[in-house]
């Protein structure tokens, strides 16, 4: 009997620090860690709101557990009648009123961290980046920087940058759990946001509105660096020869290849968001088209059939792909020279 | 007697009996059918999204198949189960709550059926002509009026046609609750179940035209080469979301009011005691009716209409909360001081109590705009919704289900199969939903096909994917109730609750004149008076006379058969203009039964007094 009770409150243990272990989630995925000013707020309104309807969910269930063992039906007593009570009017107020003194509670740092959150004050002064949600990746343009590039954005920690958002295709959600809440990107309408990330790290974005096949594998990432390290950053990201020759001869074999088949979708350096994504940097990357890890045989495979790793992709319509002339041999060359593409000493290793 | 006529009528004829019916009771029982039929496929398609996610990248179905499952899951649950198994209960009911003989319009209760049954056929026909919708339930646009194929003219067409079928069910009920009250049933008599059909009634009257407003516009968008919510061509997408929400919240409410209205009744009947605060019921569930259209933004708090739309919306549905905080104190005062009987219909509305509360609780915190940028399309949203649309409306279904069965079916349904139902499915529910709240918080955006390894999101769906199992376990288990209970079920008497309304002074089934003689109604809770001055059942209103009946037509169906005809015109059409024979077609049956409907004229018949007498004597 011993044993057993023993082995059940192990299991029980066990089971319960699996749940707290888990139970806030990634770092820097998770909006119950929050580490920037967007998802501190947001946080503040959910723990007000969690804390009075707990409040009032324990009234409830109070009376609900009194009623049913007080009231519940005694032997004997199946035809008792009851008196028929037809209502209480103090009652009625009472329970009129208090919920919406409840609410109140919670309406008022609604409405202010509302405004707060979509103010727009000192947007001129900052940083500002063009936000360009397609299916399946993330454009970003820093605005009068020179500088473009998709999938991973860095910034500098503890400051504003100011998000103008816009759909080059169907409607987006921009995602940034532990850094702020989400906001559509529209196709006809720019949409402004700023966020603020408080440590430096690399977080997890994600497309939040259903947009086709690849929804589920539409990440992205915020770099967040120091502010020195922004800076290095953006002067190396506007000093990239996009034309500058690899050192390796299968690079440079690469780079050709790239230049005959890739080009026409891709860019290398400063130029306006394409059909796919800016590789100008892709060497730094985190990740290869924002979910697969970043291994050499994953990004062969990637070029080789894209369609595999992100259903409904624009890559798997390439001419490339029909007409043969990329095989594996050249699909390895050009992973060569993307590989080396690396712009900045900045990289998503300076993060951490 | 009637049983032994059915037994002994051949398949065909008892086949053509519900074909023609305009009988309110045989359509209820046809809904129930239907809406438990798609019922079943939508659960097949949630068991299928929940295996999908029961591990990281998991590749059970394909990414575009798996689109299909969502938008299908949520459409089919929302329009083509919810709905229906709301009017099978209405229609089951309503009539004989206010001590009517049948509807108003017995001819359009058929065609609403009918109309509901051939577009839910016509939305599922696309699973076979290459693909199902994939834009979700939802269908924003432009990823709905860019998606390839069929699939979407199937929801805009299969949606327009049932659409109409529910409008024009719900006129019908509005109608029938003005005007066919029995004697001395003044409105502020009439049982909350009947209320909440009223106030339903009257919402799907001002919600359904936006939608059918909406899906004409997608129509021509991808049919006829319009570009109302296309931005390349000045069109603007918000628009879609607009319309679809401005039908869709109140659509919310025109679910989930008439289960309110199940629970009033339920819990009533088994405490013994009369409904607590009525007045203060009927003004909550008028001002639940009335807030729920001026909310809809709330779904659109991260589309960017500015702080100034989302600060008014916020504040808008947190009043809501009031209204339904009002309900929840009044149920719990109505068992206050009861004499509470627990069986199958009293557990799930007692399992409604704690698991709408915590959907009403996140409701309160999803209305916090600035929060809700954190919550908007995760995982805590779809927990949300399931809490209040199974826990709110599902529950009661099932309450209702096992509360008017035996005046539906004559049988009572098996009390041993109804709690492990209910055990299961509420285990069930709570395991698979209550985590997604987390799951959303902890960075899980809905409708994603797969989750990432290493994103702590594993734990969360499996647990999920097991209480899935529980809610199928449970379904299951219902059925083999319902068949066991039609096979050797306990027969019912005319009252087998101790009721206080209507329905239960007269024989479980009612004959389908339903009253022999209109009853007089003395107060709220009609029955309940009589049986408490100590007499046995209703005093009568009027002397036994010939009771006008209306004839059955089959009319309805081929109608309906002719709108199903030229959907599939309509939608083929983009591919050769040939296909619009189908729409001429189509359309000519419809008009032409139409016009038959308007010319012919059919007065219905009589039962006669003798007859009446002699059924009586029996």
């Amino acid at each position: 009997m011993k044993g057993w009770m023993g082995k059940i409150r192990t299991l029980s243990l066990f089971g319960f620090m699996a749940i707290i272990l888990s139970g806030c989630g990634r770092e820097n995925l998770t909006a119950l860690v929050p580490k920037g000013y967007g998802a501190e707020e947001s946080f503040k309104v959910i723990l007000i709101s969690i804390a009075v309807m707990t409040l009032v969910f324990i009234v409830v269930m109070t009376i609900y557990t009194y009623v049913l063992i007080r009231y519940r039906q005694k032997k004997g007593q199946e035809n008792m009648i009851p008196k028929q009570t037809e209502g209480n009017k103090a009652l009625e107020v009472v329970w009129t009123v208090i919920p919406i003194l409840l609410l109140i509670i919670i309406a008022v740092p609604t409405l202010t961290t509302t405004y707060d959150l979509a103010s727009t004050e000192g947007k001129e002064d900052a940083i500002n980046v063009n936000v360009t949600g397609n299916q399946y990746w993330w454009h970003f343009e820093y605005q009068g920087e020179e500088i473009q590039t998709s999938q991973d954005m860095y910034i500098p920690v503890g400051e504003k940058i100011y998000l103008t958002m816009r759909s080059g295709d169907v409607i987006h959600s921009f995602w940034v759990p532990s850094i702020s809440g989400k906001m559509d990107v529209n196709p006809e309408n720019d949409n402004v946001m700023y966020i603020e990330a408080y440590e430096e790290g690399v977080y997890y974005g994600k497309c939040a509105e259903l947009c086709g096949e690849s929804h589920s594998l539409m990440d992205f990432k915020i770099v967040a660096v120091s502010q020195e390290e922004y800076d290095q950053w953006v002067t190396d990201m506007q000093n990239v020869d996009p034309e500058a020759t690899p050192e390796s001869t299968t690079a440079q074999e690469g780079q050709e290849l790239f230049a005959n088949s890739c080009l026409s979708c891709h860019a290398i350096g400063s130029s306006p968001v394409a059909v796919g994504p800016n590789l100008t940097n892709f060497g730094e990357r985190s990740k290869i088209a924002g979910v697969l890890p970043y291994e050499k045989e994953e990004l062969v495979e990637w070029i080789l059939d894209p369609e595999s790793k992100k259903p409904g992709n624009k890559m798997s319509n390439a001419p490339y792909l029909n007409d043969g002339s990329i095989g594996e041999e050249e699909a390895d060359k050009i992973a060569d020279y993307l590989m080396q593409l690396k712009p900045s000493e900045i990289t998503t290793k300076s993060a951490e | 007697m009637s049983n032994s006529i059915a037994q002994n009528r051949s398949f065909g004829a008892a086949m053509w009996d519900y074909l023609t019916t305009v009988d309110h009771k045989k359509i209820g029982i046809m809904y129930l059918v239907a809406g438990g039929f798609f019922f079943l496929l939508g659960g097949l398609e949630a068991m299928a999204i929940r295996w999908q996610l029961i591990k990281p990248e998991n590749d059970f179905v394909s990414a575009g198949f798996y689109n299909e499952l969502i938008t299908m899951h949520g459409t089919t649950m929302i329009f083509l189960a919810a709905m229906p198994l709301i009017f099978a209960l209405m229609n089951a009911v309503v009539p004989l709550q206010i001590g009517a003989r049948d509807v108003a319009f017995p001819f359009l209760n058929s065609l609403g059926f009918w109309l509901f049954l051939f577009g839910g056929i016509l939305l599922n026909c696309s699973w076979f002509l290459g693909g199902a919708p994939d834009a979700g339930w939802t269908a924003y646009a432009p990823l709905s009026t860019i998606s390839p194929g069929e699939g979407v003219d199937f929801y805009v067409l299969g949606l327009q046609i049932s659409g109409a079928g529910t409008l024009i069910g719900g006129i019908n009920f509005l109608v029938t609750i003005v005007n066919m009250r029995a004697p001395g049933m003044t409105y502020m008599r009439m049982p909350l179940f009947t209320w909440t059909a009223f106030i339903t009634s009257t919402l799907i009257l001002f919600a359904f035209p936006a939608l059918t407003v909406g899906l004409f516009l997608m129509m021509f968008d991808r049919l006829f080469g319009s570009g109302f919510f296309d931005a390349s061509m000045g069109g603007n997408s918000v628009i879609w979301e607009h319309l679809f929400w401005i039908f869709g919240h109140p659509e919310v409410y025109i679910l989930i009011l008439p289960a309110f209205g199940v629970f009033s009744d339920v819990f009533s009947t088994f405490s013994k005691k009369r409904l607590f605060g009525y007045t203060a019921m009927v003004f909550a569930t008028v001002l639940i009716g009335f807030l729920g259209f001026m909310v809809w933004a709330h779904h659109m708090f991260t589309v960017g209409l500015g702080p100034a739309a989302n600060s008014i919306f916020a504040v808008a549905t947190m009043a809501i909360a009031v209204p339904t905080g009002i309900k929840i104190f009044n149920w719990l005062f109505t068992l206050w001081g009861g004499n509470i009987k627990i069986n199958s219909a009293m557990l799930w509305a007692l399992g409604f109590i704690p698991s709408f509360t915590l959907g009403g609780m996140t409701g309160v915190m999803l209305a916090a705009a600035s929060a809700d940028y954190q919550y908007h399309d995760s995982y805590f949203v779809v927990a949300h919704f399931h809490y209040v649309i199974v826990g709110g409306v599902v529950f009661g279904i099932f309450s209702g289900l096992h509360y008017w069965w035996p005046k539906m079916f004559g049988r009572i349904l098996d009390e041993t199969l109804g709690k492990i139902t209910f055990w299961t499915f509420f285990v069930g529910f709570h395991l698979t939903f209550f985590i997604q709240h987390f799951l959303g918080l902890m960075g899980m955006p809905r409708r994603y096909w797969v989750y990432l390894e290493d994103q702590g999101l594993d734990f969360g769906n499996l647990i999920s994917t097991i209480g899935a199992f529980f809610m199928a376990i449970g379904a299951i288990v219902f059925l083999y109730n319902v068949v066991i209970t039609s096979i050797k079920g306990e027969k019912a008497g005319a009252d087998p609750w101790d009721g206080r309304t209507l329905e239960w002074s007269i024989p479980s089934p009612p004959p389908h004149y339903n009253f022999t003689q209109t009853p007089l109604v003395r107060g709220l809770d009609p029955l309940w008076i009589e049986k408490s001055e100590g007499r046995k059942g209703m005093t009568p209103a009027e002397p036994l006379s010939d009771i006008h009946m209306p004839n059955g037509s089959i009319l309805p169906f081929v109608m309906s058969l002719g709108l199903f005809i030229a959907g599939f015109g309509f939608i083929y059409q983009k591919y050769d203009l040939a296909w619009l024979s189908l729409v001429f077609i189509g359309m000519g049956i419809l008009l032409g039964s139409m016009l038959i409907r308007s010319l012919k004229d059919d007065l219905g018949y009589h039962i006669h007094k003798e007859d009446l007498e002699k059924e009586a004597r029996k």
